[in-house]
């Protein structure tokens, strides 16, 4: 099966067949076994915990992808506290409740990355939003902007790496609310734009992004060195 | 614990372990790669993950063109309901049209897309027309096409039960990547538009109960909406604890039950969104 990201159509295609019949028994019959390692393994797990002079380590399998997710959160839920605590000039009480609202949900993914990662969790990001002007509303919608569609755009990217159904439904229960963000939040830049070409392809499919190319965009506003090299890429 | 053994004999049980992994010597190779970067502690942890790529969790292509059609279904149901929508001359022009025409032309490409994929890998796409729906329900919308309010609040619960739709079928795409990321990339857009619809209904006003306030987002398993011919497509929408974990002051945050449902959308099962829009059936 191939997809090909472009302006033009994408064409997607199963692969044939898409897996050969494996008994279950069989696989569950070796698994049985693994997953007493799988514990062990847990349990001797190193904590990532890192300082951020030194930066941090994200780490592989669905724990990488956790605290990848987990890295975002931070970014949103700090960018979205400091509006909440320093409104731009001019916010409507309409803006100032939604954005609080939001603010709230980031908060609440940060704290429950960092309660399910437990002490493979990723130190606290040191973060830089000096190129943001909290005064401005053009300057706090804009990134704001910025960082819902990233969000989309990360997470909807990162499904297809995590191999936990688990984590996946709760990926999915997470991107939703950033695409409903990020549609409100162009809504406030320009109404109407919640879900135009600039992230929509002629499909009427979203952007998904690679952890690499969501950490480059979001490397101007991160400070502590995020070390991605360990996740899973496929 | 002896990588070589493993594989050999899982060899014994399922002879095109390899077909499935790679080479034996890729496999190797890549083990070695893996274990010198990583405690070896973490080596059965990259195992599993392996395998449970190769293997999966049973989902063969015969499922996921089931998925697939099951989503056409539904692209179908907002397709032609927007094709109405937008031409029954009840929608103010302007940002209103504007937006749900957007909507329209977005359910369209779904369609097409998801019809050319279910084609290509050899599956029977599934096909409507318009006189197959109804979309007063039989009769718990007879103004749906004549009343603005009433034309949002259908376009509200398409949209907020499409992406629990999308959401609920994740798990059964896991093993199946591409049609995975393309089924995100097709619910991301349906929150969005899910997102808009209802900023169009909180300017609009009518059908919201005195006291709610849409907001673009789902607070706990209301509707905002003045009925409950809508409520199945909201409930569960109330849950505040996510992997055993409470949301609601999470890490002496000031985290409110509201808002501790809000930041997380729900899934619905196959079963119950079916359920759901069998009423639009003709």
């Amino acid at each position: 099966m191939s997809t090909q990201q472009s302006n033009s159509k994408q064409v997607l295609v199963l692969d044939e067949p898409l897996q050969k019949n494996v008994s279950r028994r069989n696989f569950l019959g070796y698994f049985g076994g693994a997953s007493a390692l799988l514990v062990t393994a847990a349990a001797c797990k190193k904590d990532n915990n890192t300082s951020a002079a030194t930066g941090v380590d994200l780490g592989s399998g669905d724990v990488g992808i956790l605290n990848y997710a987990y890295a975002l959160e931070q970014i949103e839920a700090a960018f979205y506290t400091k509006v909440a605590l320093s409104p731009y000039s001019g916010i409507s009480a309409s803006e100032n409740a939604l954005l609080t609202d939001i603010r709230d949900h980031e908060i609440a993914h940060r704290e429950f990355f960092k309660n399910a990662l437990g002490t493979s969790a990723i130190a606290t990001l040191e973060l830089d939003f000096s190129s943001i002007n909290f005064a401005s509303r053009d300057s706090v919608l804009s990134a704001a902007k910025t960082f819902e569609d990233l969000g989309v755009s990360a997470y909807n990217g990162a499904g297809k790496l995590i191999v936990d159904a688990n984590y996946l439904l709760l990926a999915g229960k997470i991107v939703s609310v950033e695409a409903r963000h990020a549609a409100y939040i162009r809504d406030l830049i320009a109404n109407g734009s919640f879900a135009d070409s600039t992230v929509i392809d002629a499909n009427g499919l979203d952007m998904s992004r690679t952890p690499s190319a969501v950490l480059a965009l979001a490397a101007p506003f991160v400070k502590t060195m995020i070390n991605a090299s360990n996740l899973p890429t496929s | 614990m002896n990588l070589q053994n493993i594989l050999t004999e899982i060899e014994k049980v399922d002879a095109e372990v390899y077909d499935k992994l790679d080479s034996r010597r890729n496999v190797m190779k890549s083990f070695a790669n893996v274990t010198g970067k990583l405690a070896l502690a973490a080596v059965p942890l990259a195992l599993g993950s392996m395998f449970q790529k190769a293997y999966g969790r049973g989902t063969g292509i015969t499922d996921v063109l089931s998925v697939l059609n099951y989503a056409l279904t539904l692209e179908y149901l907002e397709y032609n309901f927007y094709l109405k929508a937008v031409a029954s001359g009840v929608i103010p022009a302007g940002a209103p049209t504007a937006a749900l025409t957007t909507i329209r032309n977005h359910e369209g490409a779904h369609v097409t897309f998801l019809t050319n994929a279910i084609t290509a890998s050899g599956g029977t796409p599934v096909s409507f027309t318009a006189s197959q729906f109804d979309f007063t329900a039989g009769g718990a919308f007879p103004t749906v096409f004549t009343d603005y309010a009433v034309l949002l609040a259908v376009a509200q619960t398409f949209e907020d039960t499409g992406v629990r739709a999308y959401k609920g079928q994740a798990a059964n795409l896991i093993s199946n990547n591409d049609v995975l990321t393309a089924a995100l990339n097709i619910h991301s857009v349906e929150a969005r538009h899910a997102a808009h619809v209802r900023s169009m209904r909180r300017a609009n006003g009518g059908l919201v109960p005195s006291g709610v306030t849409v907001k673009p987002w789902i607070t706990g398993n209301q509707s905002g909406i003045g009925t409950s011919a809508v409520q199945a497509s909201y409930n569960g929408e109330e849950i505040t604890t996510q992997a055993g974990i409470n949301i609601v002051n999470i890490n002496a945050q000031s985290i409110s039950a509201n808002a501790a449902s809000e930041a997380f959308d729900e899934p619905l099962d196959e079963t119950s969104v079916r359920a759901i829009v069998a009423p639009f059936f003709a």
